[in-house]
């Protein structure tokens, strides 16, 4: 698989581009604008570019003023802080109106692996998927986080971008039409389902290819949006399969495992088994794959979660 | 301060005064009997409520969507029933809301919801973030060359809230003119006098450190208040804070200087004696 561009930067430049087209769009920082790539929109527009301060309670909620001024306002911070420093903001000031704010949560879950458990994103996808009116999108490459971006200033309502601090490798297919909301089959397979999100997408792939060379068939679902969760998709996905495994770089509560789970509900499907960290924070590591081999997200672990629920039910 | 406003004319003053009466009645009515509501701060931002939406802002009752409008905010959203007064007294909700307060059927939630409420500008009530999404808005405004001021009516005990200080800052450091923030420092919070609860000492000079001008008025005087609120118009290149010495409960004699009627449940009688002395003041200025 060929390396695409760091999310971050596509994040930037899509910005720019979505900035051209639109003066609505506008940018708010709370110092963090290079690790962000805000800076990029700054260079850009700068009278449209806001630096906040290190104050995110004031950014949200200055942000949820901009949308009622007609803006449509991207605020900026590491995941943790965006999704966690901020919740009654986007609770109150944004989500309760219902007011097009997107919240671009960088350097997400475990991707800022030397900065540690302060600073990394465990569960903000499950404090923002509880958000009534929010939407959750967390892009698997850098392609498809470009795709989310088009869509973005016109997409009615609250929406939490969930952005990797790190290279990642292409998953999608690059001819691919992207929506919103859409769960997407990027590998077919007959015998098991895996569900998977961000960076475990590209995971996904490589433990369905472990397993073809074992003789056991996988399909790949990608997770990009969370929420609104296409339900029936999930349900269609799951279907005529003897294994279900879901893949996040997130805590197993709440997060993608629960909300395939949810739309399992009350519908016959095959056992289910989280891959995830398991209520847990993060810690430092040397590097990136260190610290999610740490947490068991590899290839191997989701895998080995395929084959142990096929061995169990033959 | 501005001659014209110095000099307002008697009948204008008395006319607003009415007003601010009027609205306490609204006030009342909409709380009923043996109901919680939040009385007190309502009752202690009736002048400066009216002043605002009768004299000072721009706002047309009968345009209430223009993007040049001037937008007030009540940060302190639990004290919303003077809001909605004023609105009911614009016409901007129906008279036939104002007994479904807090109901089901009712457009009039116990907090601002601009969803179901015309008039309503944004979601407060939870305490400190109006002046954040105040600075928002005039950052907008100015952007796009509107015309519109931002008023932010803050409580005395809301100023223990961080998020507030954060805004403060934004707002000078951006040079935000356009906001007007207003304490209503009634001196009395949920639980009890703010000099015992919480205290904030210095809350003029806080201001001033943090690069605003500061007007002190009795906020029950309505030619103080019209002149402070347009004396801030004329401002220029930073933000303005009006600090309004007011009596928590003002009007309604039971009701003031209490923590009680904070969100206090009126008794039959309470409710007819509030009426009576409202009434009462009604007919004294005529």
């Amino acid at each position: 698989m060929t390396v695409s561009k760091n999310p971050r930067t596509a994040y930037g430049e899509a910005l720019v581009a979505l900035g051209k087209r639109d003066t609505r769009i506008v940018a708010l920082e709370a110092d963090l604008g290079k690790s962000t790539q805000s800076v990029l929109f700054k260079a850009a527009f700068p009278d449209r570019h806001f630096e906040m301060g290190i104050a995110e309670q004031n950014m949200a909620s200055a942000a949820a003023g901009m949308a009622l001024a007609g803006k449509i306002p991207f605020i900026h911070s590491f995941a943790v802080f965006a999704s966690g420093r901020v919740y009654d903001q986007l609770r109150n000031s944004i989500c309760i109106p219902n007011l097009s704010v997107r919240i671009c949560g960088s350097s997400s879950g475990l991707s800022d692996f030397g900065d540690g458990k302060t600073h990394q994103s465990v569960e903000d996808v499950a404090l923002m998927r509880a958000l009534p009116n929010m939407s959750v999108v967390c892009p698997s490459d850098s392609a498809e986080l470009t795709a989310m971006m088009e869509e973005l200033a016109d997409w009615k309502g609250p929406v939490y971008i969930r952005i990797n601090r790190n290279d990642l490798p292409f998953t999608i297919p690059l001819d691919s039409s992207y929506r919103i909301g859409k769960v997407v089959k990027i590998r077919d397979g007959t015998d098991a389902a895996i569900f998977a999100s961000g960076s475990m997408v590209s995971k996904s792939l490589a433990a369905a290819q472990m397993l073809a060379e074992k003789g056991i068939s996988a399909r790949v679902l990608n997770v990009g949006t969370l929420k609104p969760l296409d339900r029936n998709a999930v349900i269609g996905f799951a279907e005529g399969v003897r294994a279900v495994v879901t893949a996040e770089e997130h805590t197993i509560i709440g997060g993608l495992g629960s909300a395939v789970l949810e739309a399992l509900c009350g519908v016959p499907h095959a056992p289910v088994e989280l891959i995830g960290i398991h209520d847990s924070f993060g810690c430092s590591a040397e590097n990136y794959d260190a610290l999610l081999e740490h947490f068991g997200l590899t290839a191997e672990a989701i895998a080995s979660a395929v084959q142990q629920i096929l061995e169990g039910s033959s | 301060m501005a001659e014209n406003t110095k000099g307002m004319d008697i009948a204008v003053v008395r006319e607003l005064k009415k007003t601010a009466l009027n609205l306490r009645e609204h006030v009342v009515r909409m709380i009923g009997v043996g109901k919680a509501g939040h009385l007190g701060g309502s009752c202690s931002l009736a002048e400066i409520v009216a002043t605002l939406y009768f004299h000072t802002m721009r706002f047309d009752p009968k345009d209430i969507s223009h993007p040049d409008r001037d937008r007030l905010l009540l940060s302190k959203g639990h004290s919303v029933l003077i809001q909605y007064a004023a609105l009911l007294e614009l016409g901007v909700i129906p008279l036939s809301e104002r007994g479904k307060v807090k109901t089901l059927a009712g457009m009039l939630q116990g907090h601002p919801d601009m969803d179901r409420t015309p008039g309503i500008e944004a979601v407060t009530g939870s305490l400190g973030q109006g002046l954040s999404i105040g600075v928002g808005m005039a950052l907008a405004f100015r952007l796009d060359n509107r015309p519109s001021r931002v008023f932010v009516i803050m409580g005395d005990g809301e100023l223990a809230e961080g998020q507030l200080w954060e805004a403060a800052m934004a707002a000078a450091r951006f040079g935000l003119d356009r906001i007007t923030g207003i304490v209503d420092r009634n001196r009395i919070q949920a639980t009890g006098p703010t000099l015992e609860v919480f205290d904030i000492p210095d809350i003029e000079e806080k201001w001033k450190a943090f690069g605003w001008n500061v007007l002190t008025v009795n906020g029950h005087d309505i030619r103080a208040v019209a002149a402070a609120l347009e004396h801030a118009a004329g401002l220029q290149g930073k933000p303005t804070v009006i600090i309004a010495n007011t009596v928590k409960g003002k009007g309604v004699s039971f009701a003031e200087n209490t923590a009680a009627f904070h969100n206090g449940v009126m008794s039959q009688a309470q409710f007819d004696m509030a009426l009576a002395e409202l009434q009462a003041a009604r007919a004294k200025l005529a």
